[in-house]
């Protein structure tokens, strides 16, 4: 799937398309299909978010997962800081990122 | 220390000013992020992998304690409780609002600070001797130096566009401490025949894609000619540089293209010109700038003996302090490097204790260095083993300067947009399979550096042992590089041989620790037995 991803313009947070709106978890990503440019085009417009880009991504049972670390990362948060993640406290939840 | 004349002050509130409007702008839609972007990277303002990261200067690495407690305060207020030191003596935030930028600028702004010029292609922070004002061997402190360098550099209308980024060190001991020859310009004050003091240049240096060490291309410049001299260094720069190729528009390919010599000789062809045309400061000012940093009031006659019965003291003092030229006093580095921990990274909590322990043991001042630690350049030896046990308490006891527990390591892939694997990791690893002190002391003196790409931020062409992480093919891969040196004897790093996985990258550092033991010849150094022995013998045990 084609996910959409960038950052909040006010306070730079890593967000995620839904297909309706810009959420800060990579489990609400709505695949964009080649509506990507479309989208991306409008909500930078609208300045709703910069820096936006589309990435492959897979979805499974458990939720969707970036193609690349490096989005893994920015949907997780560093992987040397577990209480600085989505999941604080959940020391395992770094290995989703590996 | 330095204190900002009403003509500094009243340019960085300007700044501030205008970088208020600059984000509204932005954020009601006058500005695209396209016009925006450059605006926000001249205050330091950069977009990593999380959020808005914030670079802000520490000119020479010398900060007050109450400048230390207003960068504290600044992780509580406007970002998630910590900070992290740079091998630029700089300190970054992770999680900075664009929303909160203008009062963030102020806040800093209050304690004469900003973050002017910590990107772009400009001439950047300033770096020197952690230990300036403060090093038994010194020439002299070279931070009045570096000061009038700085307000040379702060907004020069004909610097500001430069091919690339353009970093200067000055330091004044024949002990280098700040990779001087791994800048754009390495400034070292020396004395000549004559026994006056003036600036040699080396020009050239510098680590990322293409390291290089700089050659010295001139001996001796007068103090009263040491502006004109840079000025004239870097309009050649300025007019050949390579503006065509991001990758080639540093100096050092300049230099290293048309030869060090011919190089010389352009820089003397215009400094010849400069000379005519009043470029260089009145001497006076360089005169007002040193009063600033006159020794503190030492007490005469403080004791100059330590209670070492307490043996966790007595290492922490063996290994993190240093000899002070005052009798009496000596010069204590706080590691930023726990075992396990994060190189660098130190809480509101803690940056607020040191800014604490700067005003009440070190005459209000402490330094960042470019190792990634903090120092307290003047503590009196007496009042020494209650600041370890203030230190100890919080976490910040770590005896480990210079050893293998004492890694630098970039932000790398957990924070930087730039990075092809994390640095971090590596470093707690690393940290954590060397932890045990009798691994530490036998290994002796070890500099390692991680980098989590080309960009070299961790310096990793420098270091004994020097770990590059690449991408390959989407995996985090580490590169191991050996007998690299950022001293005085200044040297750049071979890399082994194919990479490794997380797990590999801590064995084959294993490895090559252990064929330093086994090969170890006297009082030798790691890096003393590789240059003596050699690569291949490293290879095979890593390879095996
Ligand atoms: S070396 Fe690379 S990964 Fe590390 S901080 Fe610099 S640019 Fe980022």
């Amino acid at each position: 799937m084609k996910i959409l991803t960038g950052n909040d313009l006010k306070t730079g947070a890593v967000v995620w398309w839904d297909g309706t709106g810009w959420s800060k978890y990579v489990n609400s990503a709505a695949d964009v299909g080649d509506e990507g440019d479309i989208i991306i085009a409008r909500e930078e417009g609208a300045r709703r978010v910069f820096a936006a880009y589309a990435i492959d991504a897979e979805r499974s049972a458990d939720g969707v997962r970036p193609a690349h670390i490096k989005d893994r990362i920015r949907a997780h948060g560093p992987t040397v800081r577990d209480d600085l993640t989505l999941n604080p406290g959940d020391p395992d939840t770094s290995n989703w990122v590996i | 220390m330095y204190k900002y004349d009403t003509y500094d002050q009243a340019m960085v509130d300007a700044r501030v000013a205008e970088f208020r409007d600059q984000v509204r702008r932005r954020l009601d839609g006058s500005l695209t992020e396209e016009q925006f972007r450059p605006l926000r990277l001249m205050n330091g303002l950069y977009l990593q992998l999380h959020a808005y990261m914030l670079r802000v200067a520490v000119p020479y690495g010398t900060l007050s304690s109450a400048q230390m407690r207003m960068l504290g305060d600044i992780a509580d207020k406007y970002d998630r409780g910590y900070g992290h030191f740079t091998t630029r003596q700089n300190i970054q935030y992770n999680w900075i609002k664009l929303e909160d930028a203008g009062d963030l600028l102020a806040d800093l702004a209050s304690v004469e600070m900003h973050a002017i010029q910590t990107s772009g292609n400009c001439i950047r922070n300033i770096s020197s001797d952690q230990y300036a004002g403060a090093a038994a061997e010194e020439l002299v402190d070279p931070r009045p130096y570096a000061e009038l360098l700085r307000q040379w550099s702060s907004f020069h209308p004909e610097f500001m566009y430069l091919p690339r980024k353009f970093k200067i060190a000055v330091i004044a001991s024949e002990t280098d401490r700040a990779a001087m020859k791994l800048h754009d310009i390495g400034i070292k004050l020396v004395k000549n025949d004559a026994g006056e003091i003036g600036a040699q240049f080396y020009v050239g240096g510098g680590m990322g894609r293409t390291p290089m060490i700089a050659p010295m291309i001139r001996e001796f410049v007068p103090l009263d000619q040491l502006i004109t001299y840079a000025e004239a260094c870097l309009r050649v720069y300025n007019r050949y540089g390579r503006r065509d190729n991001k990758y080639k528009a540093r100096i050092k390919i300049l230099v290293h293209e048309i030869g060090a010599d011919e190089y010389a000789r352009q820089a003397e062809e215009e400094f010849a010109h400069l000379l005519g045309q009043g470029v260089e400061p009145p001497i006076a000012e360089l005169e007002r700038i040193k009063t600033y940093f006159q020794d503190p009031p030492f007490e005469a006659g403080a004791p100059d003996t330590l209670d070492r019965s307490d043996p966790d003291f007595a290492l922490w003092v063996d290994r993190n302090c240093v000899t002070h030229k005052q009798p009496g006093y000596i010069s204590a580095t706080i590691s930023l490097k726990p075992v396990g921990g994060i190189p660098g990274d130190a809480s509101a909590d803690q940056i607020r204790l040191m800014a604490d322990l700067a005003r009440d043991y070190s005459f209000d001042e402490c330094r960042v260095t470019h190792a990634q630690n903090i120092v307290l350049p003047h503590v009196r030896k007496a009042d020494l083993y209650v600041l370890w046990q203030k230190l100890d308490a919080a976490g910040l006891g770590a005896a480990n300067l210079d050893r293998i527990g004492d890694i630098i390591a970039c932000p790398g892939l957990d924070y930087c947009s730039l990075a092809n694997a994390r640095s971090i990791p590596i470093a707690q690893k690393i940290s954590e399979r060397f932890a045990a002190q009798e691994k530490q002391d036998a290994i002796g003196e070890m500099k390692l550096k991680i980098s989590g790409c080309i960009n070299a931020c961790g310096h990793h062409h420098a270091g004994h042992i020097g770990i590059l992480g690449v991408d390959k093919k989407g995996v985090e891969n580490y590169q191991l590089l050996l007998g690299g040196s950022e001293g005085e004897d200044t040297s750049l790093g071979k890399i082994t041989g194919p990479g490794f996985d997380e797990e590999g990258i801590v064995d084959a550092v294993e490895k090559a620790a252990d064929v330093y033991l086994a090969n170890k010849q006297g009082e030798e150094r790691f890096l003393d037995t590789y240059r003596r022995i050699g690569i291949d013998p490293f290879k095979e045990a890593i390879y095996d």
